[in-house]
C-alpha cells in the first residue's frame, strides 16, 4: 500500500503539465477536419437542441413564451403518471442491475472453471443479445398468458393462475426478459476480467488454502471490483432502455407496475407539450450525469488500483 | 491444439504438485487423495449440469420460434388458440382446450413461409423497410465516426478531452432524453413521418466514435512517426496505417450497431407516423391473432441477418464488448 503512493507520484512527474506550442497547433490544424462531419452531426442532434430544451423547459408554452422560472419542474414532479413512471423505473434498476450482475458472475465464473463446452455455452448465454425482442415476444406471451405454459406450472402445484402481464407481476416477466438480454453481455466482461487474474497469485493461494471460497473472495474479486463497477454503471443504463421489452409486449398502454419513463415521454410527445417534454428530459440527463460522474469515480478510483 | 494440451498436461503438473505440499502437511491418507479427486470430479459434473441447464434456458425462446415457424396454421391454432383467441370473433379453426407449447412440430411444413414470401407483401416490405434504416447507418455512421476518432486519437491539447468527454456522456444518454433533442431538430427540419428522421440522428450517434477512439489509442505512435518521416499526409497515414489496423474493431463495431438498430421501437415510435414506413421490429408487435402462425415465420425471417452475422463474427462481437468494458485484453 506504500508503495502505491509513491508510485502514483513518479506518475505524476512522468506527465508534465500540457502547454499548447506552435508546432502542437499547427499540428492540430491538419487534423481538425477529420472531426468535422461527426461534430456536426452531434453538435446539431444532440448538443444544439438541448440548449433550447432548456430554453423551453422555463417558459410557459412555445407560443407566448412567458418565463416561469422552475414551475415546469414543479409541475412535472408533482404529476401522477411522472411520478409513477419514475418509481417503476427505479423499482425496476434497482432489482434488475443486482440480479444481472451476480448472475453474469456466477455463471462467468462457472465457464472459467474448465468444464467441457464451456465455449459452447457462451455462445448459447450471448446469443439473446443479438436475437431482436421481437422476434421473441410470441414465445414470452405463449409462455406468461393467463392460459399459458407458465400458469399450467401453477396450477399444477396446487397455485392460482396468475395473468403475468396484466398483473403486478408484469415486473416479473420484464425483469426476466432483461435479464435474459443482458446476462451473456456482462459475462464477456467477466470472463474477461477474470481472464486477466495473474495464475501464479491463484496457485500461491493453493497452498495455503485449498477452498475456493476464500481464493475467490481474497483474491479474485480485488481483480474483478473495476469490472464489477463498470457492469453495475453499464447495466444501469441498460435498464433504463427496457422500454422496448415494454413496449413490444404490451403496447402503449401497460398495466401500471410496468408504466415506465419513456411511456410518459411518449405520453408528452403525443400531446406535443414541449415544456414538460424539456423538463422531464433535463430531469432525466442530471440523474444520467450524476450516475455516469459517480462511474467515473469509482473506475478512477479501482483502476489505479489495479495497473501493475 | 498441440500447445493447449500441453498446457493442460502442465496446469494439472501444478496442481498435482500443490495437492501433494498440502498433504504432506495434513493428511498422508491415500484415501484421502482419492476421495479429493472424486470431489473435484463431482463438483465439475454439479457446475456442468447447471451450465448446461442455463444455456438451455437462455437459447429456449430462440428455437422455439424457429421450431414454431414450421408448423401448419392449425397445429399453432390447436396449441396456442387460447392465449391468442381473446381478439378473435370467428371461431373457424379449432382451438385446443389446453395451451400446448411444443418443441417440435407434428409435421414439418412451410405453408407459413410460402404466405409470408409470396402471398402478403405486408412483411416483405416492412422486412424491406427495416434494411432500409439500419444499412445507411451502420454504414455511415462508422465513416463518419473513423474520421472523428482519427482526430481524438491524433489531436492534441485540452478542448479534444472535453469534446470526447461530451461525446461519452451523449453515448450514455438513454432514449428518454436524446429522443426529445432529435425530435426538436426533426421537428424544425421538417423530417418527421421521413425516413431521414431515423437516418440523420442515427448516422450522427457518437457511439462508434467512443469505441474505435479506444481502439485506435492502442496503435504505436512510433508507426505514424515513421510514416511521417517519409512524407506521409494525414489522409495517407489514416487510410494506409489506421484503417487496416481498424478491420477487426470497424466490424465488432459495425455489428453492435447493427443489432441496435435492427431491434429499433423507441425512435419510430416518436418520429415515425406513417405505417409504411414501420420497421418489422414495431409491425411484428402488431399482429394480430388470426396471423399468429405467420407471425412465427415472420419473426425467425426477421432474425436470420442477426443470427448469420453471430454464427460468423461471434469471436467479433465478443472483442467489441470486451473493449466497451475497457478491460485489457
Amino acid at each position: 500500500m506504500k508503495n502505491k503512493g509513491e508510485e502514483k507520484e513518479k506518475k505524476k512527474i512522468k506527465i508534465p503539465k500540457y502547454k499548447m506550442t506552435k508546432k502542437d497547433f499547427i499540428h492540430n490544424l491538419k487534423i481538425q477536419g477529420f472531426i468535422l462531419p461527426s461534430l456536426i452531426g452531434v453538435l446539431l442532434f444532440y448538443i444544439a437542441p438541448f440548449f433550447v430544451i432548456i430554453y423551453y423547459s422555463v417558459i410557459d408554452n412555445p407560443i407566448s413564451k412567458k418565463f416561469v422560472g422552475f414551475q415546469n419542474f414543479i409541475d412535472v414532479f408533482n404529476n401522477e403518471a411522472f411520478r409513477l413512471a419514475a418509481w417503476n423505473t427505479f423499482k425496476f434498476s434497482f432489482t434488475a442491475v443486482p440480479l444481472a450482475v451476480v448472475i453474469s458472475l456466477l455463471i462467468a465464473l462457472v465457464l472459467n472453471e474448465k468444464i467441457p463446452l464451456s465455449s459452447r455455452f457462451r455462445t448459447a448465454y450471448l446469443s439473446p443479445m443479438v436475437v431482436p425482442v421481437a422476434s421473441i415476444v410470441l414465445v414470452v406471451q405463449v409462455l406468461f398468458d393467463y392460459n399459458g405454459v407458465v400458469n399450467l406450472f401453477v396450477t399444477f402445484f396446487g397455485g392460482d393462475k396468475i395473468d403475468f402481464l396484466k398483473s403486478e407481476h408484469a415486473m416479473l416477466v420484464i425483469i426476466l426478459l432483461f435479464l435474459w438480454k443482458n446476462v451473456g453481455y456482462n459475462m464477456i466482461l467477466f470472463l474477461s476480467a477474470l481472464g486477466t487474474i495473474p495464475r501464479d497469485a491463484i496457485e500461491v493461494a493453493l497452498l495455503d488454502t485449498t477452498s475456493e471460497w476464500l481464493i475467490f473472495w481474497k483474491i479474485k474479486i480485488r481483480y474483478l471490483t473495476p469490472t464489477l463497477v463498470f457492469v453495475t454503471i453499464l447495466s444501469t443504463i441498460n435498464s433504463f432502455k427496457v422500454f422496448r421489452e415494454v413496449y413490444l409486449l404490451t403496447g402503449s398502454y401497460p398495466y401500471e407496475s410496468i408504466y415506465i419513463l419513456q411511456h410518459y415521454m411518449n405520453n408528452m410527445f403525443n400531446s406535443l407539450n414541449y415544456q414538460k417534454l424539456s423538463a422531464a428530459a433535463i430531469i432525466m440527463s442530471v440523474v444520467m450525469i450524476v450516475i455516469i460522474l459517480i462511474m467515473y469515480i469509482l473506475e478512477n478510483n479501482y483502476s489505479g488500483d489495479m495497473e501493475e | 491444439m498441440d500447445q493447449e494440451e500441453k498446457t493442460l498436461n502442465e496446469s494439472t503438473e501444478t496442481e498435482d504438485k500443490s495437492n501433494e505440499t498440502t498433504i504432506k502437511y495434513k493428511h498422508t491418507s491415500k484415501l484421502y487423495v482419492r476421495f479429493r479427486k472424486g470431489l473435484k470430479f463431482l463438483r465439475k459434473a454439479v457446475l456442468f449440469t447447471v451450465a448446461a441447464i442455463c444455456a438451455l434456458i437462455f437459447i429456449m425462446p430462440t428455437v422455439l420460434t424457429i421450431t414454431n415457424s414450421f408448423m401448419s396454421k392449425e397445429e399453432i391454432a390447436s396449441n396456442y388458440g387460447k392465449v391468442f383467441a381473446t381478439n378473435e370473433k370467428g371461431g373457424k379453426v379449432f382451438i385446443g382446450e389446453q395451451v400446448n407449447l411444443k418443441l417440435i412440430p407434428d409435421m414439418v411444413v412451410f405453408d407459413q413461409y410460402k404466405t409470408v414470401l409470396f402471398q402478403s407483401p405486408d412483411y416483405l416490405f416492412k422486412f424491406w423497410n427495416s434494411v432500409i434504416y439500419v444499412i445507411p447507418i451502420v454504414l455511415l455512421q462508422i465513416a463518419i465516426s473513423l474520421l472523428a476518432s482519427y482526430a481524438f486519437t491524433r489531436l492534441k491539447g485540452r478542448l479534444k478531452s472535453i469534446v470526447f468527454f461530451i461525446y461519452i456522456i451523449v453515448c450514455m444518454m438513454p432514449y428518454q432524453v436524446t429522443l426529445v433533442p432529435n425530435f426538436m431538430v426533426i421537428n424544425w427540419l421538417n423530417l418527421i413521418n421521413t425516413r431521414w428522421a431515423i437516418w440523420l440522428p442515427g448516422i450522427s450517434s457518437p457511439f462508434a466514435v467512443y469505441l474505435l477512439t479506444k481502439y485506435m489509442k492502442r496503435i504505436p505512435t512510433a508507426i505514424v512517426e515513421a510514416a511521417k518521416v517519409d512524407g506521409a499526409t494525414e489522409w495517407q497515414i489514416f487510410r494506409k496505417i489506421y484503417l487496416p489496423l481498424c478491420k477487426g474493431a470497424i466490424f465488432s463495431v459495425a455489428m453492435l450497431i447493427f443489432i441496435d438498430y435492427w431491434n429499433m421501437v423507441e425512435q419510430v415510435l416518436i418520429l415515425i407516423t406513417d405505417d409504411n414506413l414501420y420497421p418489422l421490429s414495431l409491425f411484428l408487435s402488431r399482429i394480430n391473432s388470426a396471423e399468429v402462425g405467420l407471425a412465427f415465420a415472420v419473426a425467425t425471417i426477421y432474425m436470420i441477418p442477426n443470427l448469420l452475422l453471430f454464427i460468423y463474427g461471434e469471436d467479433y462481437l465478443v472483442e467489441g464488448i470486451t473493449f466497451q468494458g475497457g478491460v485489457k485484453g
